[in-house]
């Protein structure tokens, strides 16, 4: 990010006047490549982010977040806080204006029972909406006169921008979708394939899985925007040719998500032909120390609080150990390059929650993992290379789902804990069984029969508080919630309950900071649970592509609009 | 032949149901499940609510009844609704005046979980560009393939015949993930992008061809991906023409041939090779239905998003009515051009009856 945003920020600079002058659609066609095509342009129906980010073009929500997760305000004309009385006092409910002239592409007036229509389409009970959670806690969507929406919570809500925020929970238009709620959402496919939008473009074509092209929308409320006249949105391929499409044939202008070799990635960035750019917003890739007991032998209640605690895991020492010996620098080097960063918080970000009291971590330690093993008494008492602890060999089955990176770091990881005499025996599981959540599939992350596992996780929008409720003891995996919960390495922490409780009810944006610090430190420090790196988005631009400000915090292309090619090189 | 041809259809329509049944279990009992691919922040009761609108909680007797009828009648009802009518549905989707509608505008249609809309308009719109790129590189690796391999059995252990065989064996022993890279690095990355022989890496499927310059463009944008697969097929068809026209050439009629003072081309064209062709043509029709699956691998490479493509697609995203109705219609076209190369045997060789 830094280096690509000095950059920018000095184009941006010399550029000034020139941009002040662009007209809409002066900057001709784009070509943007996500590999992973989207199969629909309704962000409810699908979820995923190809579908989010590619819907981002066209439909919009109040405020959304720059690079930095501060909020803009977008379709509304500011952000309400309770210093404005936008927020009530009582944190229960917060009203929104909508900026004037905002219109839709058809040219009718966005009102506000377009926003009350899109929470009961999300809302409805037989719709299957993928952002529901956007919606939790609301209890009614009104209209406060013809310009301003009311959104009124069950309960105090510090943070109340989560409906109508970023590209997850975007307005519909209650007009094109009047037909569509609940089951019989998905019989609308005109709508979920050309919804209208208030946004820069207007969908001209959707091949699902393939490709979508965009017009600039001529009732867009800048005059001035988008920079660019038409966009051609492609799918298809993988991630390699994606990323030589813009670098080296240069037949695409954007390319998005290149997790790839990263050294193979920057031989293209050399080139000269594209600059690569990333975000990081809070997802960490992490280690989970199963804290109950996996051994198969127990049957159906391993991995259960019936299984008893796990032989050594639950042990600090154990974990602080396996934590030391992880050269996070190389695994950054090796699997992750620009999109990766060290970390030994599970929250990273933003700045505020960032806590500082564990980096320590960050360099590798296999001397000190061993004297500590050693002072610890977990020696190898049977002469086989392996340590025991009370009797019990310090083996572990470490899983993670089946992706190039993920295996290197496996086997990387092995090697430094066989130094330690720690034997680890490494599986993967295909991702759709490993993230899958089929109850009856022994193989998913939340069964998690096995002693460690990684993968990546994050939060949506920049406030942690639901997700460090992810830690609650109540919230384990188990058969009575078919296997449903957040806790996946089963802590269970009265002191850390008690932090999530506080931190709901605590409206004052540094006291939560602190307090989402202190779940943080609370956790990492409990080694049930080790940081390893923190992902960013990696992308890659044509050099001649202006005005990216990639943020993880929203969908990548949320500034679409003030993209522009540099004069005089724009596309056949 | 016509009632023979009569049974074997009437045969066909259990082994379909059959075969329909297998696949759908097949695909069922995968522990694939349609919200895996989605980002870890959507939590669970959403994921469930998600599969509830889904119906994929519902009893898998059920469901495979609900797609059977919707498979065996809606669709086909469908389908012969919009061949009579000339006019374009009506935004509700119902039929124009002066149609025939046969099935009620909201009966439901399978639906495909990743799109939410129905599996058939996904098929007619990935079926043209596969027909296209995998379809004409079919047809080249005949047009290649078939006089490499007579000329081969003909002059064996000749130069020809031993670069044949050498060609052959590269088009078999690459794999198209690869010569495909090899050929976009070539042709589309160290080639000048000026350059008239510069060709695009990737497919542009919403190209419409209406003059010449279009029509250029289309033709460019084939060429690669046909050529990678033509490669293999010809290298493929070759192999089979050149053993079957050396076991012919050895035969006796051929040596009579040529003792009643035949010509080479006489005896090589008309005498050999139409015996040989028997064992090619059933080769041929036997792949056909192959075109129509696409090329999983080179769609990939290519970007051509065709039928294969949807169909990896729909398989990572565990979109059961999608992957399961592509199988079937693969099922239905390998019974059919079993069927077809049965007749075509019996055609080509007057000694088969099946009468």
């Amino acid at each position: 990010m830094k280096r690509s945003s000095l950059l920018l920020g000095a184009a941006a600079l010399a550029l000034a006047p020139a941009a002040a002058l662009a007209e809409r659609g002066s900057s001709g066609h784009l070509n943007i490549i996500y590999w992973q095509a989207p199969s629909t342009l309704n962000p409810y129906l699908s979820g995923g982010t190809k579908e989010i980010e590619s819907a981002s073009l066209v439909l919009e929500s109040m405020a959304r977040f720059d690079q930095n997760g501060e909020m803009v305000p977008w379709l509304a004309a500011d952000i309400p806080t309770v210093e404005n009385g936008g927020v009530s006092e009582d944190l229960t409910s917060i009203t929104w204006t909508i900026a004037d002239g905002i219109v839709w592409s058809d040219g009718s007036a966005l009102t506000p029972a377009d926003f009350i229509f899109t929470w009961e389409y999300c809302t409805h009970p037989e719709g299957g909406c993928a952002q529901a959670s956007s919606y939790d806690g609301v209890t009614s969507v009104e209209a406060v006169g013809d310009n301003q929406v009311r959104i009124t919570f069950g309960a105090p809500t510090p943070f109340p921008y989560t409906a109508f925020v970023g590209s997850e929970s975007p307005v519909i238009q209650a007009a094109q979708f009047a037909d569509c709620l609940g089951a019989r959402a998905p019989e609308c496919t005109d709508a979920n394939f050309g919804p209208i939008g208030t946004g820069p473009f207007v969908v001209d074509e959707f091949r699902p899985n393939d490709v979508i092209e965009f017009s600039a929308n001529t009732n867009y409320r800048n005059p001035d925007q988008p920079g660019f006249a038409t966009v051609t949105f492609r799918g298809g391929g993988d991630a390699v040719s994606a990323a030589r499409s813009v670098c080296q044939t240069g037949e695409f202008d954007y390319a998005w998500n290149l997790q790839i070799d990263p050294q193979i990635l920057a031989d293209m960035e050399a080139e000269g032909n594209c600059n690569v750019v990333t975000a990081f917003g809070t997802s960490v890739e992490r280690l989970h120390l199963n804290q109950t007991n996996p051994d198969p032998s127990l049957g159906d209640v391993r991995s259960t609080a019936q299984a008893g605690e796990h032989p050594f895991l639950t042990n600090p020492v154990i974990g602080q150990a396996l934590s030391m010996a992880i050269d996070r620098a190389l695994l950054v080097e090796v699997g992750y390059g620009a999109g990766g960063q060290p970390t030994c918080n599970v929250l990273p970000a933003p700045e505020l929650y960032a806590s500082t009291a564990n980096d320590a971590c960050l360099t590798q330690d296999i001397p000190g993992a061993i004297a500590l093993l050693d002072e610890a008494g977990i020696v190898d008492t049977d002469g086989d290379g392996i340590r025991e602890y009370n009797g019990t060999p310090l083996r572990v089955l470490y899983q993670t789902s089946t992706n190039a990176v993920r295996q290197d770091t496996q086997a990387l990881v092995q090697a430094w804990w066989a130094e330690l005499g720690i034997d680890t025996e490494l599986r993967n599981i295909d991702a759709s069984v490993f993230f899958g959540g089929d109850p009856a599939s022994p193989d998913t992350f939340q069964k998690f029969y096995a002693d460690i596992e990684m993968y990546t996780n994050n939060f949506a929008g920049v406030d942690p508080q639901a997700y460090m409720a992810n830690w609650l003891c109540d919230d384990w995996p188990r058969p009575e919630t078919q296997w449903q919960g957040a806790n996946i390495q089963r802590f269970c922490s009265e002191e850390y309950d008690a932090l999530v409780a506080e931190m709901a009810g605590t409206a004052d944006l540094a006291e939560r900071g602190r307090l989402a610090r202190a779940m943080n430190d609370m956790l990492v420090q409990s080694y049930s649970i080790i940081p390893l790196i923190h992902r960013g988005g990696v992308s890659a631009h044509a050099v001649s592509i202006e005005g990216i400000q990639m943020s993880d915090w929203d969908s990548e292309l949320w500034n679409i609009a003030e993209w522009t090619r540099t004069p005089g090189m724009e596309r056949q | 032949m016509v009632t023979y041809i009569i049974r074997r259809l009437i045969l066909a329509v259990p082994a379909l149901i059959f075969i329909s049944f297998i696949i759908f279990m097949i695909v069922k009992l995968s522990p694939a499940d349609p919200t895996a691919n989605l980002p870890l922040t959507i939590p669970p009761e959403v994921r469930e609510q998600i599969r509830e609108s889904l119906g994929v909680n519902e009893p898998l007797v059920g469901q495979y009844l609900r797609w059977a009828r919707m498979m065996f009648i809606t669709e086909p009802l469908i389908m012969l609704e919009d061949a009579l009518c000339s006019a374009p549905r009506l935004p509700d989707r119902s039929m124009p005046d002066g149609c025939w509608q046969m099935v009620p505008p909201d009966t439901s249609r399978i639906i495909s979980y990743q799109t939410r809309s129905p599996v058939f308009d996904l098929i007619a719109i990935s079926l043209p560009q596969t027909l296209w790129v995998v379809g004409t590189s079919y047809i080249i690796g005949i047009l290649i393939g078939m006089p490499l391999g007579i000329v081969s059995a003909y002059k064996q252990y000749s130069l020809v015949d031993q670069g044949a065989t050498f060609f052959s064996m590269v088009g078999f022993s690459i794999p198209t993930f690869f010569t495909g890279t090899m050929a976009i690095i070539i042709f589309s990355v160290w080639t000048p992008t000026d350059a008239w022989w510069w060709l695009p890496s990737s497919y542009d499927t919403t190209h419409v061809v209406e003059d010449w310059d279009s029509f250029v463009f289309q033709l460019q944008q084939m060429v690669m991906p046909m050529m990678v697969l033509g490669l293999y097929n010809a290298a493929q068809i070759s192999r089979y023409m050149r053993a079957s026209m050396l076991d012919n050439l050895q035969q006796d009629y051929v040596r009579t041939a040529r003792a009643k003072g035949m010509g080479e081309g006489t005896v090589v064209l008309k005498h050999v090779l139409r015996n040989s062709l028997i064992p090619v043509v059933t080769v041929i029709a036997l792949n056909v239905p192959a075109v129509f699956g696409g090329a999983l691998i080179t769609e990939q490479v290519f970007r051509v998003n065709g039928i294969g493509y949807q169909l990896i697609q729909a398989i990572r995203g565990a979109d059961v009515p999608m992957v399961q109705t592509i199988s079937f219609i693969f099922a239905v076209l390998v019974v059919m051009f079993n069927l077809i190369a049965d007749v075509l045997y019996g055609i080509l060789d007057p000694r088969i009856r099946y009468d």
